[in-house]
């Protein structure tokens, strides 16, 4: 479980995280909101790129965000980027048992942990160079990075953009398995909902920094709120920042 | 592990071994003591453009201040022995050891610095390490910090050479298999943890960062390691000459080094080989040979580093191989059987 308390992120004259209070209770969990609402902010204040003008993050009862960035990686989080970052020179295997080597997993179960999670994303030469795969194997070259070593916490920051159907299903399935497989909480960022509400029991929603919704995936995509914030209209925000909710239901969806 | 020692691997190692046992039995049976000692050069060379492998080619930190660590190296190596009566391998290992220490420091800007900057700053570094060896001169057997003293009428003793390392060839041959060794700790480095987490480093910090790598525990290695080898080479160096004084290690060679180490191909060990022949084999063979000067290397060497930077960003060493084939498929192709005509239209 992972708990959020009042937390802000200040850049220069922006807030891209704006008081923001969300429990992600465990499983795979959604995180969503249209562009520039704060979504990658947030992966950024929990991998330790951005540091928070206020506010707390306990993940399964350690304060996060006392740790020192690269520590946390060892403790347990994991994350992939909107474009991707495997390391192109390195193989597919090296790219996984680099991770396992900074983590908190013992070397003895290192082969078995590394084939196992390539194995996992169904990825089946694991000696050949990343430089030398498709757009498609290397974002699963990068979620087999994410779950390998013990990993507590999965942030998945788009992994299926770009893809085509059938693969976005596969991603799906390799998504809502982590949690079981490997016991990790995932969070996942996407624009495609039918991907989210596959994959995700509870659902938070940021909009310009703010949360605007969280629950159970269902219900929040009903929200009001949410398809607002998602068609762009500008009430939304003005609604927010007053704290005039019944002044948006009387508003034309 | 079987893939680790697939056929790959066990052909590189032959081919190896192979030039290894050519450069220590065939050539100084070939040539003669002015270009055995132009190989020992070579090898030594290509150790300090093997630092700027492990630096620019594996972490992507450019340093400009290695030639200037190659100094480092020959005056603590110099300075060392006239100290302490050392076996030579502590010799070479004491030297490495100061010079690594000396490069960390060189390289604590890199903690915060890339590109530019960090090439400037370490420029500075090499320019300021140049000037201070102008000033203590090279140890000569005298007292004090520097060891040096003015008697340039004689009663001064060179630096020693290894026990079975006193003629020209047997110094070469020590010198083969001390470069040896140290590319054989680089490699190790490169195919172990240290390399992984230096390519997640080169390829993006973030991500990096992301995967659990200590950044600046890791550059710094990069910075030790390189050091380290510099040093051993700069000891190297130091037994070859036996004397020197700071003439040779002008702030400029600093600038040839980098150059001539992405000429021979920055991204590998061969290159730095490659290296070690563009820079002390070429102009040697051309001077003997056809009486060409040192400057017109330098206009060589430019257009070289243009080549490189336009076409063949991995240098002589991966370029080479790959003319080579182009080469091989031209020559082989009027003798091929053309191809029939059904075969054509599949």
């Amino acid at each position: 479980m992972i708990e959020v308390e009042s937390l802000t992120v200040r850049f220069a004259g922006v807030t891209p995280i704006d008081d923001v209070t969300v429990t992600f209770p465990g499983g795979a969990c959604g995180l969503i909101g249209p562009n520039g609402a704060g979504k990658t902010t947030f992966f950024n204040v929990l991998s330790g790129f951005v540091k928070p003008a206020a506010g707390t993050i306990s993940a399964f009862g350690e304060d996060l965000l006392k740790m020192v960035d690269y520590r946390r990686a060892r403790w347990g989080i994991r994350r992939t980027f909107q474009t991707e970052q495997a390391i192109e020179t390195l193989s597919v295997y090296d790219n996984v048992a680099m991770i396992h080597e900074h983590s908190r997993a013992g070397r003895s179960s290192r082969r078995n942990d590394v084939l196992g999670a390539i194995e996992y994303v169904g990825l089946d030469r694991p000696h050949s160079p990343v430089g030398a795969l498709n757009a498609r194997d290397r974002r699963l070259v990068e979620v087999a990075r994410a779950v390998v070593g013990q990993p507590r916490v999965v942030l998945l920051d788009e992994p299926a953009a770009g893809l085509p159907d059938e693969e976005t299903e596969h991603m799906g399935g390799l998504i809502q398995g982590i949690p079981e497989r490997f016991g990790a909480l995932v969070i996942l960022v996407d624009h495609d909902m039918s991907l989210v509400s596959a994959c995700c029991r509870t659902t938070a929603v940021l909009d310009f920094g703010k949360l605007i919704a969280s629950g159970e995936t269902a219900d929040v995509l009903r929200d009001e709120h949410v398809t607002r914030a998602y068609l762009g209209t500008e009430e939304v925000v003005d609604d927010q920042v007053l704290g005039a909710e019944e002044h948006v239901t009387e508003e034309p969806a | 592990m079987n893939r680790l020692l697939g056929r790959g691997v066990l052909v590189r190692g032959a081919v190896i071994l192979a030039l290894l046992l050519v450069a220590l039995f065939a050539l100084p049976a070939w040539f003669d003591t002015s270009w055995i000692d132009t190989f020992t050069s070579v090898a030594i060379y290509a150790v300090v453009s093997a630092g700027l492998v492990v630096l620019y080619g594996k972490v992507g930190m450019i340093s400009l201040g290695q030639f200037a660590l190659l100094a480092v190296g020959t005056w603590t190596g110099l300075r060392l022995n006239y100290l302490v009566d050392l076996p030579f391998p502590l010799l070479l290992l004491a030297t490495g050891a100061v010079t690594c220490v000396v490069g960390v420091v060189i390289g604590l800007p890199a903690l915060r610095l890339s590109g530019l900057f960090l090439a400037l700053i370490t420029l500075m570094g090499a320019g300021a390490i140049t000037l201070v060896l102008r000033t203590l001169e090279f140890p000569n057997g005298g007292g004090g910090f520097s060891g040096h003293r003015d008697s340039d009428l004689g009663g001064v003793v060179p630096m020693v050479r290894p026990s079975w390392g006193t003629s020209e060839v047997g110094f070469y041959r020590y010198t083969v298999i001390v470069c040896a060794l140290v590319f054989l700790l680089a490699l190790a480095h490169f195919v172990l943890k240290p390399g992984r987490a230096w390519a997640a480093i080169r390829e993006s910090e973030p991500a990096a960062l992301a995967a659990g790598v200590n950044i600046t525990l890791y550059k710094l290695w990069a910075f030790a390691l390189a050091s380290f080898m510099t040093g051993v080479a700069g000891c190297l160096l130091a037994s070859q000459v036996g004397q020197t004084t700071p003439q040779p290690f002008l702030l400029t060679n600093n600038l040839l080094l980098i150059a001539t180490a992405m000429i021979g191909g920055i991204f590998t060990l061969w290159g730095a080989v490659v290296a070690g022949v563009m820079a002390k084999l070429v102009p040697f063979f051309l001077q003997t040979e056809w009486g060409v000067g040192q400057y017109w290397l330098t206009i060589l060497f430019g257009v070289g580093m243009l080549q490189v930077l336009l076409t063949a960003p991995g240098g002589i060493a991966q370029q080479l191989p790959k003319d080579l084939a182009n080469l091989g498929r031209l020559i082989v192709r009027p003798f091929r059987k053309p191809p029939s005509a059904s075969e054509e239209s599949t």
